[in-house]
């Protein structure tokens, strides 16, 4: 039987679509400025989001959204600071995140564990209609945002002191950029899962960094290859009856694979057909040391 | 007598890092039309002092002015082109030429989509340092001296009064601080004031009207370059057979200079 005949696989397939533009779409931003963990860091203090809502007896979405973007101010907050490492202000947030989910459904009424599971790894049958109704509506958001100010991100994560001359709004810029990561971040937990929601941001990333040369031609590849690994991801975990989370994972690895041998046979017949042109230093060449 | 205020005025600048005392008692003016060289050896305080006029650093003590308005409350950026060292042009996902330097643009775009005349700016600053033929290409690809290219092609998206350097000449080749010294004359002839930090001057010392040389955080001297000969600030940090020494050879037409017939 067809999976379009169901309605949990038609709302599992659409919100799939959704993420797969926005997370990558988000997520070159993080890549560009080298900070492709965060998103992983705000997933995991989304779990505490996640358990607080079932603690409170909301929507866990509404509460992990709220939880992950503050999560993600902060460390938008420390960064800037500079008194303590991006990386080590990542690794405060994986620890705690983790912790506070656990506590906080272990104290949940009929709490367990296995409540956060769906959350961690994603499900084909979590997407309720109102959850593609808020995907949909947070998509659009986040993709509009980016059609107006991608340019002034584009900058900022390029250059951030260039941009602070220009007199581009920097310090704005760089807190938006990390509320849309921690929105992207819950929009995509109910597909892909908490744990595995950083894959879809970097990987399609990596991936057209492989073929394409330039930040625009590496959008438009990564948008196209989160696309086809969350589709094809859901469709494969519906056939193979597991979490769709690992499936859109792997087939995006997959990709990174296919697109790096790709990439490299390519390099190398042009580099081949181009001779370098005399009294061309290399970077590498020209910087003394 | 000109009524127009002065391009630059930073008086008692002092800047700290961590209550450590990096620059201080600072003052320093900028007229129109001036090509200013802030010379002096590593940690002698002169890119602290430049990024300080740049609202890059705060003020410990002092002013700063740009154009007669005091930094906090200068809005008119497109006024102002900065090529910092080279390193920012290359980050996590590869750009350009061309979009790297269109970002210079947004100085003056901001919200807006960039029209035909923003792309134009863009394609006549590429041509304004020779890069026209690489717009495509990535910058990482690019050697040095091209990449001190993009970065300068990008100040100058939007024809700035002022031009701000971090220097230029560092880690390029003669070739490349030639071609610079080429785009720089081009600048200064059509009116752009000029002030560049450099650890030797090279084939920039002709277009050179005045030198400010720094040492320990305080300016030591403020007058007309130094001759060519007293020039060179040892410092094996710098030393490098890429380095032109501190004779130089004078500026070249731009054409020849970025390999244009």
């Amino acid at each position: 039987m067809s999976p379009l005949a169901f309605d949990f696989m038609q709302r599992a397939l659409l919100s799939a679509l959704l993420v797969g533009l926005v997370a990558p779409a988000v997520g070159v931003f993080l890549v560009q400025r080298r900070m492709a963990l965060m998103g992983d860091g705000i997933g995991h203090i989304a779990l505490t989001g996640v358990a607080l809502g079932f603690l409170l007896g909301t929507a866990p979405v509404l509460t992990a959204v709220v939880v992950a973007t503050i999560g993600a101010v902060v460390i938008e907050l420390v960064r800037q600071q500079g008194r303590t490492g991006g990386d080590v202000a990542l690794a405060l947030m994986f620890y705690g995140g983790i912790a506070g989910g656990v506590l906080l459904i272990g104290l949940a009424p009929g709490g367990t564990n296995a409540n956060l599971l769906a959350y961690l790894f994603g499900s084909l049958t979590a997407v309720s209609p109102t959850d593609v109704v808020v995907i949909s509506a947070l998509s659009g958001v986040l993709l509009l945002t980016l059609a107006v100010v991608g340019r002034q991100l584009f900058a900022v994560c390029h250059d951030e002191e260039y941009a602070k001359v220009a007199g581009l709004p920097v310090r704005f810029l760089n807190i938006l950029l990390a509320v849309m990561a921690a929105v992207t971040v819950t929009v995509a937990m109910r597909v892909v899962g908490l744990l595995l929601v950083s894959a879809l941001m970097v990987v399609p990333v990596a991936t057209a960094q492989q073929l394409v040369r330039g930040f625009r031609a590496t959008v438009v590849v990564a948008l196209g290859t989160g696309v086809l690994a969350s589709v094809a991801g859901v469709l494969g975990s519906y056939y193979a009856d597991t979490a769709p989370g690992a499936l859109i994972v792997v087939v995006a690895l997959g990709g990174f694979g296919v697109a790096t041998l790709l990439g490299t046979l390519v390099r190398r017949r042009r580099t081949a057909s181009e001779p370098s042109p005399a009294g061309d230093r290399r970077p590498t060449e020209a910087i003394p040391r | 007598m000109s009524l127009q205020p002065p391009v630059l005025e930073l008086q008692g600048v002092a800047v700290a890092y961590d209550g450590r005392t990096a620059v201080s008692g600072v003052d320093l003016q900028v007229d129109a039309g001036e090509v200013v060289a802030v010379l002096g050896a590593n940690g002698s305080g002169k890119s602290t002092v430049i990024r300080a006029l740049l609202g890059l650093l705060p003020l410990a003590a002092g002013e700063v002015r740009l154009f007669g308005t005091p930094l906090a409350q200068f809005r008119d950026r497109t006024r102002v082109g900065y090529v910092p060292q080279r390193g920012g042009a290359s980050t996590g996902v590869p750009a350009t030429v061309r979009e790297v330097v269109a970002t210079g643009r947004l100085a003056l775009t901001g919200l807006r989509r960039a029209r035909a005349a923003d792309r134009e700016a863009v394609e006549r600053a590429m041509l304004s340092v020779g890069l026209q033929d690489r717009a495509g290409d990535s910058v990482a690809t690019l050697s040095g001296g091209q990449q001190q290219r993009v970065l300068i092609a990008r100040a100058l998206t939007c024809d700035p009064d002022l031009l701000v350097l971090d220097e230029p000449t560092a880690g390029v080749d003669l070739a490349s601080q030639q071609a610079l010294a080429a785009t720089l004359s081009a600048l200064v002839v059509r009116g752009t004031t000029v002030i560049l930090v450099a650890h030797e001057l090279g084939p920039l010392h002709p277009l050179i009207t005045r030198a400010v040389t720094m040492a320990d955080g305080r300016v030591l001297h403020d007058g007309p370059p130094p001759e060519p000969d007293h020039l060179h600030l040892h410092d094996p940090e710098h030393a490098h057979p890429l380095h032109d020494g501190p004779g130089h050879a004078g500026p070249a037409s731009a054409p020849s200079a970025w390999g244009l017939q």
